[in-house]
């Protein structure tokens, strides 16, 4: 990174008739200045109210569905007369729905938004990644219904099939081909640690989906070798690229929010290689029917893992440190820091649940689902909360319908993924405890969850009402915005002849990048 | 990490090696798929299920059974278990001498040193290798699930949470048709305090007219439609009820022995 180029800091440029100081970042190590150009901001509006709009839309269902699935907890016959919404339905929609419906869409947006800030470069040619994420919505709103009425492929985290699957593979295609013509057409050659974590998400998800969607629905491959590479893409999707997309941004807004800089640009080049090559191979569940290298390799791989989480938790609290306190009321600073500690969290879950002395405590019990709440809600959903509520009004140009909220949110759904994961996480250990009892009844380890799960629901209930306020802020600000571009186009039919109103359409208060 | 390029290519070793070691390798190993032998005998296992079952599976990926069971017996290891087959001329001293024993859970030493006892006290007796471990106490299988196991299945569905119990040899525990058919239609009916939801939508029910169906559900008692009505099990309900009833994990392979016999040696 010393051997920098010279950047055109001198050099005017102007987008829109607004003059544009092409500032280079003082140093890669150094927070990336805040004085960019609205207009870079504004370039994005369009595609990510179209991506954070459907992705509040289906996170709210998420949550719903999840609720109604954990009520079946405590009524089996709760809705047992609708096909639709059996329990085997309905969790893998609640999990697709948060998944493919919020964390992606989120996370591109969340990326492509990064991507023109850090490059300084607007975004061109806005009609694409609007028609793409669109196309995104669609795929996920098909692919859901084809769960629902029992078309799913059997996979998990996979469940969509052909019809939901193609949109969204072409959909994400797209918005990463936008988001990399983006990035090389960046001003400043040098890389921020963010670039890195990002532009290797953008790569990593049409290969890994293309390819379990090949292998598993096109062209299926015989026997357990279809568990296999199913473990394998559903550990790249959860731990890997939410990972990167997470980091990435956390990278970003850790320094921005506090004013410190990233500590340090080499410690984030060796978390960025381990956690690349040590993640990937972390999914498969030990005593799985397979060749029996395979579960071993993995293991040894996920134990590994512990490295780039130490490193990720060093970065962390050496970048935060003495700025905790004073930043305890900023709403994004929040966020994004419980969404580190939960990756932290989350990874240490996953080393133990390949550490030989506690897989029989682990195994086939709600310790993994509650490893992967807290990696998808505590860490990843949290972050692109906190990414969101920052970039949002700076995007549209006017301030969130209900800011109070956002703090009511943040409490909501800490609490909420605290009520969800923790009992989850003891009630699987107990229950991993009876299982591994032949003389404990079965039925005895079921009935011995229910008192966790009656928390969990509570958490699933908390969680939803958080949603709803993120919901209704996002959609707030597309309102606000629509109604002010309905004023101007107004304004415009009424007086043809006076001077063209401004393209920016920021009647609102200005919000200051 | 100062190019773009520099990150694509770190991306690619990284992906690649687990696409390399997840991806192709077991296609590689295990895609080709061949049936295998089993044990001590010249029979091939697995062999594909009947159409009907196959169906089942289909009706078992739809509702998304695997979110709550798994089909994957684990055991911890084998043990050996001495069974008396003969006892010899002095039948009394034979019994009084295997009853102060322990004869199960025995590791190969102690099981050979028992057979020598055995054979001095003038009886017969010959070694069992038995799977062990809390899901085969459980009776939920003889031995391990393996590879082999899920050659004709698609899509596989191993599972990963033990909401309900293991399946993958459910079929020996309950060969019984209606059975499964009334448990798929009111669980709490014959597992008490089950967790299951019912499935009735995979159920008519309708009045008994003049001649009623033959494949009417019997239900326990206390349970059941009132007088004058019957539930039919639908076409889906018969499929999954064929694809539960194909479910066995007891048949012992190369890797995953159990009840062989061992050579009694010579006293």
């Amino acid at each position: 990174m010393s051997n920098r180029q010279k950047s055109n800091s001198g050099e005017l440029s102007s987008f829109g008739g607004a003059s544009v100081r092409a500032s280079r970042l003082a140093s890669s190590l150094a927070p990336p200045k805040a004085a960019l150009p609205v207009e870079i901001d504004r370039s994005c509006c369009v595609p990510l109210l179209a991506l954070f709009g459907g992705a509040a839309l289906w996170l709210v269902v998420s949550s719903a569905l999840g609720l109604m699935a954990s009520i079946k907890f405590h009524a089996p016959d709760f809705l047992a007369n609708c096909a639709w919404l059996t329990y085997g339905r309905l969790q893998p929609a609640a999990d697709d729905a948060l998944l493919y419906g919020f964390c992606l869409p989120a996370g591109l947006g969340v990326a492509l938004w990064l991507l023109t800030r850090l490059s300084q470069t607007p975004l061109r040619g806005a009609v694409v990644p609007i028609a793409a994420a669109n196309l995104w919505h669609l795929g996920v709103l098909v692919g859901l219904t084809a769960i629902f009425i029992g078309d799913s492929t059997g996979f998990a985290w996979l469940e969509f099939p052909r019809g939901g699957s193609v949109p969204i593979f072409f959909a994400y295609l797209l918005l990463a081909l936008w988001a990399m013509m983006i990035f090389a057409a960046r001003r400043e050659r040098a890389l921020y640690p963010s670039q890195w974590f990002l532009v290797t998400a953008l790569f990593w998800f049409p290969w890994i989906y293309s390819t379990a969607n090949l292998f598993l629905v096109a062209r299926p491959v015989r026997g357990v070798a279809q568990a296999v590479i199913g473990w394998w893409f559903a550990d790249n999707l959860l731990v890997v690229w939410t990972g990167l997309v997470g980091l990435g941004a956390a990278f970003y807004f850790l320094p921005k929010l506090t004013g410190r800089p990233l500590q340090s640009l080499y410690l984030a080049l060796f978390a960025f290689w381990t956690f690349i090559l040590f993640a990937t191979w972390s999914g498969i569940p030990p005593g799985a029917p397979v060749p029996v290298w395979i579960p071993v390799l993995s293991a040894a791989a996920t134990v590994l893992f512990l490295v780039p989480l130490l490193v990720v938790a060093i970065i962390g609290w050496r970048t935060v440190w003495g700025s905790i306190s004073s930043r305890w009321n900023n709403g994004p600073f929040c966020f994004v820091g419980f969404g580190m500690d939960s990756f932290f969290l989350s990874g240490l879950m996953l080393v133990a649940m390949a550490c030989p002395k506690l897989i029989p405590m682990t195994q086939f019990t709600w310790f993994g689902p509650a490893q992967t709440q807290l990696r998808l809600y505590g860490f990843f959903a949290m972050t692109m909360f906190g990414a969101v509520y920052y970039l949002l009004p700076r995007v549209v140009g006017f301030e969130f319908p209900f800011p109070k909220l956002v703090r009511v949110h943040f409490w909501l759904s800490l609490s909420g993924v605290a009520l969800l994961v923790v009992p989850l996480a003891l009630g699987g250990v107990l229950q991993g405890l009876k299982l591994q009892n032949p003389n404990v009844a079965f039925a005895d380890t079921t009935k011995a969850m229910l008192p966790f799960l009656r928390v969990s629901t509570t958490g699933l209930l908390l969680l939803l009402l958080g949603n709803l306020l993120f919901f209704a802020n996002v959609m707030g600000l597309t309102l606000h915005w629509k109604l002010a571009l309905l004023k101007q186009f107004i304004a415009f039919v009424k007086s043809p002849l006076e001077a063209t109103p401004a393209r920016t359409g920021n009647e609102g208060r200005e919000v200051r990048a | 990490m100062s190019s773009g390029f520099r990150v694509f290519l770190a991306a690619l070793v990284a992906l690649g090696g687990s696409w390399c070691g997840f991806v192709l390798a077991p296609v590689s190993q295990l895609g080709g798929g061949k049936q295998t032998v089993v044990l001590n005998s010249t029979e091939l296992y697995p062999v594909d299920r009947p159409g009907l079952a196959n169906q089942g599976l289909q009706v078992y990926r739809a509702n998304g059974c695997a979110a709550c069971h798994t089909e994957q017996v684990q055991q911890n290891g084998v043990a050996c278990d001495v069974a008396l087959t003969d006892a010899g001329k002095n039948p009394t001293a034979t019994t009084n001498l295997i009853s102060s024993l322990k004869l199960n859970n025995l590791d190969k030493e102690a099981a050979d040193a028992l057979l020598d006892k055995i054979a001095a006290a003038g009886g017969k007796a010959e070694i069992h290798i038995v799977a062990t471990g809390p899901d085969i106490a459980r009776g939920w299988g003889r031995r391990h699930s393996v590879a082999e196991d899920f050659l004709y299945d698609d899509p596989v569905q191993l599972g990963s949470l033990r909401i309900g119990p293991d399946l993958a040899d459910v079929g020996t525990r309950q060969p019984d048709a209606n059975w499964q058919l009334v448990h798929l239609y009111a669980p709490q009916s014959v597992v008490k305090d089950s967790a299951m939801p019912p499935f009735r939508y995979l159920f008519r029910v309708g009045k008994t007219g003049s001649a009623p169906s033959p494949e009417a559900l019997v239900f326990p008692k206390g349970y059941g439609p009132p007088a004058g009505y019957e539930v039919v099990p639908k076409p889906q309900a018969q499929a999954l009820a064929a694809y539960l009833m194909s479910l066995h994990a007891e048949v012992p392979l190369h890797d995953a022995p159990f009840s062989q016999l061992v050579a009694v040696p010579k006293p």
